[in-house]
């Protein structure tokens, strides 16, 4: 029993594929999926995503959007999607460490400090996924 | 019958003509290539989110968490127009057929007695809005390329804003659709009240039990619901450039060739009076030679 699962992106379609399970971070924290869900509509958080198919785990890491559930498919809607192999690190990397300079400084308005909460997730998000995939191998 | 000199004029600016406007062809071309990459690339995006909205409006039990982009009014009053053109024109007859169509819906809602409100994106809708005299509410021009969703999110937040607020109680979109190269339809549609479209028969059995939603069925709509409109318009503005640029593009190559044609209809008119011109020459001077000889026998 499988559930097929549609990843989107405005510029791309990202994955199509059917899957034995998916894993997934909303805004109240993480759901399991399996084929047969009950309908679900819901807003997705920046984190990681992980897809189990043939015992196999494949992570992506999101940077929020949406996820409806229907008995037999999956669809997300997202702004941005990265495969773990799609990430560079060192780009995660020099992500983190200027989110985290802006955070160190007092004189940033209220939205900056936002801004850069969320490109810290992001990045730590990016680092982790790609680092899962690595010990995986 | 004009001079060769004027003949000669005319087929040196005809070929200039004709490079400039095979420049802009092959300008059009490279655009074109990347609007119609970029439009097909957003297409399942937007579908997805179109299908979404459609399980929504089948399952939304309880519309009045969210009344607003589902409303329907029996009374209106005021539609709302977003309007789509392109900044320039040069694009064969594609911006003449969106603002004959927009100008007939224009007629009809206000024989119904409807005030038409316009958000034009595109100096050539808001240009047209000016001249007839029509409402303008919003406007924006000179979209960057490829278009960001920043750039229309004005435009569109503002649609939808006056919608909610009762300003209006229906928007339309009028845009280009591109369908293929030579192929460009003028199209106008109702956003807001979305509409229910017919569902096949593989999510019709499904339809039956509404969504859960988390957090909130409030929160999620909330969310949703506008990010719907936005990629509804955003995707118009990316069917509209790919069609401004196809259109463009088979325009100047027409332009091209019929300056070929030109070039080689004046060459042969050229020619032809050259020839007739040395011809007359030649018998002018032997009928004045032997004309002279008459005149002077003795010579003989």
């Amino acid at each position: 029993m499988t559930i097929k699962l549609e990843i989107v992106t405005a510029e791309q379609v990202v994955l199509i594929d059917e899957i034995d399970q998916l894993n997934a971070p909303t805004k109240d924290g993480r759901v399991g999926i399996l084929p047969k869900h009950t309908p679900l509509l819901t807003i997705l958080d920046i984190g990681e995503l992980d897809i189990i198919k043939g015992g196999e785990r494949n992570a992506y890491a999101i940077a929020g959007g949406f996820m409806e559930v229907l008995p037999d498919r999956i669809t997300i809607l997202s702004d941005t999607v990265e495969r773990a192999d799609d990430i560079d690190e060192q780009r995660a990397e020099e992500a983190r460490v200027r989110a985290e300079e802006v955070l160190r400084q007092s004189d940033v308005s209220q939205e900056d400090v936002i801004a850069a909460e969320s490109e810290l997730r992001l990045a730590l998000t990016r680092l982790r996924v790609s680092q899962l995939k690595r010990h995986s191998r | 019958m004009p001079s060769t000199r004027e003949i000669r004029r005319r087929i040196r600016s005809t070929k200039n003509v004709g490079q400039i406007t095979r420049a802009m062809e092959m300008v059009a071309a490279s655009r074109m290539r990347r609007a119609q990459r970029n439009v097909e690339s957003a297409r399942p995006y937007s579908e997805r989110m179109m299908r979404i909205c459609q399980q929504l409006l089948r399952r939304v039990v309880d519309k009045t968490t969210n009344p607003n982009l589902f409303r329907v009014e029996e009374d209106i009053h005021s539609v709302g127009l977003i309007f789509i053109t392109p900044d320039r024109g040069l694009c064969g007859s594609m911006v003449a057929n969106i603002l004959r169509q927009t100008a007939v819906f224009v007629r009809e809602q206000k024989q119904q007695g409807h005030e038409v409100a316009v958000y034009a994106i595109g100096k050539k809708g808001r240009d047209f809005a000016r001249r007839t005299r029509l409402n303008l509410i919003a406007e924006k021009t000179q979209i960057s390329d490829p278009p960001k969703l920043t750039d229309i999110l004005g435009v569109a937040i503002n649609a939808i804003e006056d919608f909610v607020d009762g300003k209006h109680q229906e928007i339309y979109i009028s845009y280009t659709d591109f369908v293929n190269t030579l192929v460009q339809r003028p199209t106008i549609r109702r956003i807001l009240p979305v509409e229910i479209e017919d569902i096949d028969d593989h999510d019709q059995g499904l339809a039956t039990l509404d969504y859960t939603y988390e957090p909130s069925q409030k929160e999620v709509l909330d969310e949703l619901l506008p990010r719907i409109v936005e990629s509804i318009v955003y995707q118009a503005v990316l069917e509209s450039i790919a069609s401004e640029h196809s259109a463009r593009m088979v325009a100047m190559r027409n332009a091209t060739n019929n300056s070929k044609e030109l070039v080689r209809d004046l060459t042969l008119t050229y020619n032809k009076l050259r020839q007739s011109n040395i011809t007359q020459e030649i018998t002018e001077i032997a009928t004045s030679a032997v004309a002279m000889e008459k005149d002077r026998p003795w010579h003989r």
